[in-house]
């Protein structure tokens, strides 16, 4: 009984502290000022001789090819600038930090970029879900944000200071919808999609949209997860539909098995898909299966306009290997970044934005850039068709 | 134990309970804003991370059984109380008053908590018939089928995630439900109540000759704990601002387990060194990283769980808390 | 009509190739009652060591049974290596630990064979080179069989008689079964346990890179994570069969694989990952030991 009476004044206190606390803590919770992204554009972040510019990729994990290659371009394009003496005088700098693949490292590795080393724009990031963890955190610090080649439409709805470089699903969806139907000449069409992938999942809805509207069928839509090596008994339903085309909207990683085992099962219909083809490792994989296939990019490394040649040249010779369509885009993010820094008015994260948005023809590797009022890309894809292995330029198709 | 000592504990623990409210009520208001939004961010996870922890702790540590879905749980509680907030008030929050966006926030986590106990619930009931690692591979099972299914879910966005979520979470939110967790779970295990939790992971077989009813204890700390993982996704997910099935993963619920076994399964103390540690280990690794362009944080992680488990079974702190070390040398707890 | 024979070939090619990582799975189990957590991960240490013999010896440039057999061997010897090295550096020291620790370190060597694995051998998956090439592919009008399929069929069902013949019929057999039956009693009798454990994770690590080679033959994919799902899968058809028989795990692999052909194919694909985790979940409710299982007592 005593123990009892010395141990209840102890409660006592601890709930009225308790009540006291909540109540402060339940008042200081207003999203617009919450802590996490109250960041104050505080110093400019061009002060002294140089310019520091922020990168967010996928270093490791599961989306580290996609995440190296754009980084390679943006490096390849800083590194032009500096080598010619810079710009308005001053040097720029690169920082770049990893997010392992992970929408919420990503959050984190903006707001070290933002607070800690105080760039004045952030590029990045390859996928789309990273994206959008990243943006409300470049929004609300006001400082801007250039993603290379995430594709999802709400990436750039996020605020008005995102911006990317690559233009968006429902156009690529479109693209190959266009190219199956007025190209190919095939009116059914069945889609195997990745539901682990937002990309995947998004690309098919936005093909399914645009097939049905210029008149053909979707005959089946199958999916499978991005561990599955086994396709057969999707494909197996697929080939009981007999569709004239299939489109695979997936990673290069599932698409070479997935076109092997469509021909192991005898289906003859020529695969589609989308730049998450682009990697030299799908032919690798896929083989001879994968010939007479088709897929939309953001541009040819083939092309022979004398843009691309000297980009190719410049990144065979630094790398060893050719540039994807990921290196192309970051390359091309970074030089509309600097085309902006150098029309700003001034170097203030607020001008930068305003110099961004006007960005208009700028003659990038992937084609001529404009940016739209919701701040995408406008610009033209590319289809590209595998023969003898190589990917083969086949035809652009135009906003 | 002797009386007096338990009279001492609770006298000098409600001196540190009162410590820590008042630092995070002093801190929200004083100068968390000023702070640096990185420094800050870390701060926030690591608080995250105690609640999964020690959460966890309850069943893996304290009830001796094997969850390896804490995760799935997590899942659970975040979708919940993002959805809500992000579907029926998204609109509306920015015209709403600071209290009134409080309790909606306050009313999506308990609810995001309560979804998660629910699952628990589904997943503490196999406990009737599954031991050891069994149950540990079902709780396994389970945390992916949750995944699975959310994946297929299409109104909280599938694959593509769930975004704009708002960003009602703060210093102030997470820190008093660490602290709310902590003393809840404090209070449990020291409780008579308790003991049974404790009786089942010593001899479950002895427990139940005692007329413990082990399958009850079970379920209860697999509500428990499932319901403080929901209220940390919930957080998790208004602070991040986007949900993606992918965030909780097989390795999210591992990453939770090593918290636990690093601090010592069945040290509450044990589990919030722990968590804070290895959320700063990973911003401290990202410079050498970012150099090798390699990702160690696994490899070491792994690595730990091995010669813990050989060097070290009962973690760093074992079963005792970080206060038996200024009372006495022997640290003997309970 | 054809669809549906179509669906069952693809299902038993799937099913054997769960069968052939639950024979080496359900052996340790039966053994240690142990969860070998890192089973799926040796078998992709498997496939990565058939890979580089492949490479080293230039064995794809000359695609022939030779060939595939000289993979296997080196294969079989890199995982058997790994399996001993293992089981004496992680599990041997734990013998007499709470079976929680046991099970905890399984989960550490898993993920360091697969977080290793992504450093040594890089995240991005790697093209396993065809060591044996059939001509064409055996079809009768529409339906189509991978003739490595048919390879893998025959392989796990000769596997299982073998390693059936090998418990029930020899020596070393009948002091796996002692060692099973009660580790202290069997060393008493003058077995040495620790080398029949020692032997059967060997064994059971060679089947898995046996295992991966075939695996990596049919799907020419490989990645490091490649054996997290097919390892836990192969324990759920382990389960399924009754744990600890050699029998009901090439049962348990079947049902497994023709039940997610069915699903995946008739029904909702997406659920395929879930549905092996609710067949453990509903096992385990309701017959735990398994199909062909017996039951233990449990003893206090």
């Amino acid at each position: 009984m005593k123990l009892q009476n010395l141990t209840r004044p102890n409660y006592f206190a601890k709930t009225v502290l308790m009540g006291a606390m909540f109540s402060q803590a339940l008042s200081g919770c207003n999203p617009k000022n919450s802590s996490l992204s109250g960041i104050n554009a505080r110093t400019s972040a061009a002060t002294g001789n140089t310019i520091r510019v922020g990168e967010v990729s996928s270093l490791s994990g599961s989306e580290a090819t996609f995440g190296l290659s754009t980084h390679r371009g943006i490096e390849l394009a800083f590194d032009e600038i500096n080598r010619n003496g810079g710009i308005l005088g001053k040097k720029l700098e690169l920082v770049t930090l990893d997010d392992r693949s992970k929408p919420e490292e990503a959050a984190t590795a903006a707001t070290k970029l933002i607070a800690d080393s105080e760039v004045i724009a952030v590029l990045g990031e390859v996928a789309s879900s990273r994206s959008i963890a990243m943006a409300p955190i470049a929004q609300n610090s006001k400082t801007p944000m250039i993603s290379p080649s995430s594709t999802n439409p709400r990436v750039t709805e996020m605020g008005n200071y995102i911006f990317r470089v690559c233009f968006i699903d429902p156009f690529q969806g479109e693209v190959m919808a266009k190219f199956a139907l007025e190209h190919l000449k095939v009116k059914k069409v069945a889609i195997l999609r990745d539901v682990d992938s937002d990309y995947s999942t998004g690309l098919a809805d936005y093909f399914t949209a645009a097939l049905k509207k210029g008149g053909g069928t979707i005959v089946l839509d199958e999916s499978y997860t991005s561990s599955d090596i086994d396709f057969k008994s999707q494909l197996t339903a697929i080939r009981a539909k007999k569709p004239d085309a299939i489109l695979v909207p997936g990673y290069y990683t599932s698409v070479g098995l997935i076109a092997r085992q469509t021909r192991e099962l005898g289906i003859q219909a020529p695969l589609l898909g989308g730049d998450g083809w682009d990697s030299p490792k799908l032919v690798e994989i896929g083989g001879k299966a994968l010939e007479n296939s088709y897929f939309s990019n953001h541009y040819s490394n083939e092309d022979t306009a004398p843009k691309i040649k000297n980009f190719v040249t410049q990144f065979s010779q630094r790398y060893t290997s050719k540039p994807d369509g990921m290196a192309a885009m970051g390359y091309d993010a970074a030089m509309i970044l600097v085309d902006s820094i150098r029309r700003s008015k001034t170097l203030s994260k607020q001008d930068l934005r305003d110099a961004i948005a006007e960005t208009k023809g700028f003659a990038a590797v992937t084609g001529k850039i404009s940016l739209n009022e919701q701040r995408n890309a406008v610009k033209p894809a590319v289809v590209l068709k595998i023969v003898d292995g190589l990917f083969r330029y086949q035809t652009t198709i135009q906003p | 134990m002797t009386p007096s000592t338990k009279i001492k504990l609770n006298y000098q623990s409600s001196i540190l309970w009162g410590i820590a409210l008042t630092l995070v009520w002093i801190s929200q208001s004083a100068w968390i804003g000023l702070m640096n939004p990185y420094y800050l961010s870390i701060i926030i996870y690591a608080g995250i991370n105690i609640i999964l922890a020690v959460s966890l702790n309850l069943v893996n540590g304290f009830t001796g059984q094997f969850s390896m879905g804490h995760a799935g749980f997590m899942s659970v509680g975040g979708y919940f109380s993002a959805y809500i907030t992000t579907h029926y008030f998204a609109q509306s929050l920015d015209s709403l008053s600071q209290i009134q966006q409080a309790l909606i926030f306050l009313g999506s986590l308990l609810a995001g908590g309560c979804a998660a106990a629910l699952v628990g619930y589904c997943v503490g009931l196999p406990s009737l018939r599954l031991k050891g690692d069994y149950l540990a591979i079902v709780t396994l099972g389970f945390g992916e089928i949750i995944r699975v299914v959310v994946l297929n879910l299409d109104s909280v966005g599938g694959a593509r995630g769930l975004p704009n979520i708002p960003g009602l979470c703060s210093f102030g939110w997470v820190y008093t439900w660490v602290l709310i967790c902590t003393f809840v779970i404090w209070r449990i295990i020291r409780s008579s109540y308790g003991r049974e939790f404790l009786a089942v992971r010593e001899d479950e077989i002895a427990a139940e000759a005692m007329g413990v009813n082990t399958t009850q204890v079970k379920v209860k700390a697999f509500v428990i704990g499932a319901f403080f993982a929901g209220v940390a996704g919930g957080l998790f997910a208004h602070t991040l601002r986007y949900l993606n099935p992918q965030t909780f993963d097989f390795n999210r619920s591992v990453e939770i387990i090593i918290m636990v076994v690093l601090g010592g399964m069945g040290s509450i103390t044990g589990s919030i060194l722990a968590a804070i540690f290895l959320t700063t280990l990973r911003e401290l690794l990202r410079p050498l990283q970012e150099w090798t362009q390699i990702d160690f944080r696994m490899v070491i992680y792994s690595l730990l769980l091995i010669l813990m488990m050989l060097l070290r079974p009962q973690g760093l702190m074992g079963t005792r808390e970080i206060t038996s070390f200024f009372r006495n040398r022997r640290g003997d707890p309970r | 009509m054809i669809e549906l024979i179509q669906h069952l070939i693809n299902g038993f090619s799937m099913g054997s190739i769960y069968a052939l990582i639950a024979l080496g799975y359900t052996m340790v189990f039966g053994i240690l009652q142990l969860i070998n957590f890192a089973h799926g991960d040796v078998y992709m240490v498997g496939a990565f060591t058939g890979f580089y013999a492949i490479h080293f010896f230039k064995l794809a440039e000359h695609p022939s049974w030779l060939s595939l057999a000289l993979t296997l061997v080196v294969a079989m010897i890199g995982s058997g290596c790994l399996g001993w090295c293992i089981e004496r550096l992680a599990y041997r020291p734990l013998r007499k630990s709470p079976r929680i620790n046991v099970l905890i370190t399984a989960v550490g060597v898993s993920l360091f064979l697969e977080f290793a694995g992504q450093l040594f051998f890089g995240a991005d998956p790697k093209f396993f080179p065809q060591v044996l090439s059939f001509e064409g592919d055996w079809s009768f009008n529409e339906l189509k069989i991978n003739p490595l399929q048919v390879l893998i069929f025959v392989v796990s069902i000769f596997l299982m008689l073998a390693l059936d013949w090998m418990i029930y019929r020899t020596r070393l057999g009948r002091a796996m079964r002692a060692t099973s039956f009660n580790l202290e009693y069997a060393s008493l009798m003058g077995i040495p346990t620790d080398q029949v454990i020692s032997l059967t994770f060997v064994l059971g690590s060679t089947l898995a890179g046996a295992a991966g080679v075939l695996v990596g033959l049919t799907y020419p994919k490989i990645d490091p994570l490649m054996g997290v799902l097919p390892g836990l899968k192969a324990f759920v058809a382990a389960v399924l069969g009754g744990i600890g028989n050699v029998r009901g795990a090439v049962l348990g692999a079947l049902i497994l694989g023709l039940s997610e052909e069915f699903l995946v194919g008739y029904g909702a694909p997406t659920f395929r990952d879930a549905l092996a985790f609710g067949l453990l979940i509903m096992i385990l409710l309701f017959k735990p030991t398994g199909l062909l299982g017996l039951k233990r007592a449990e003893k206090v």
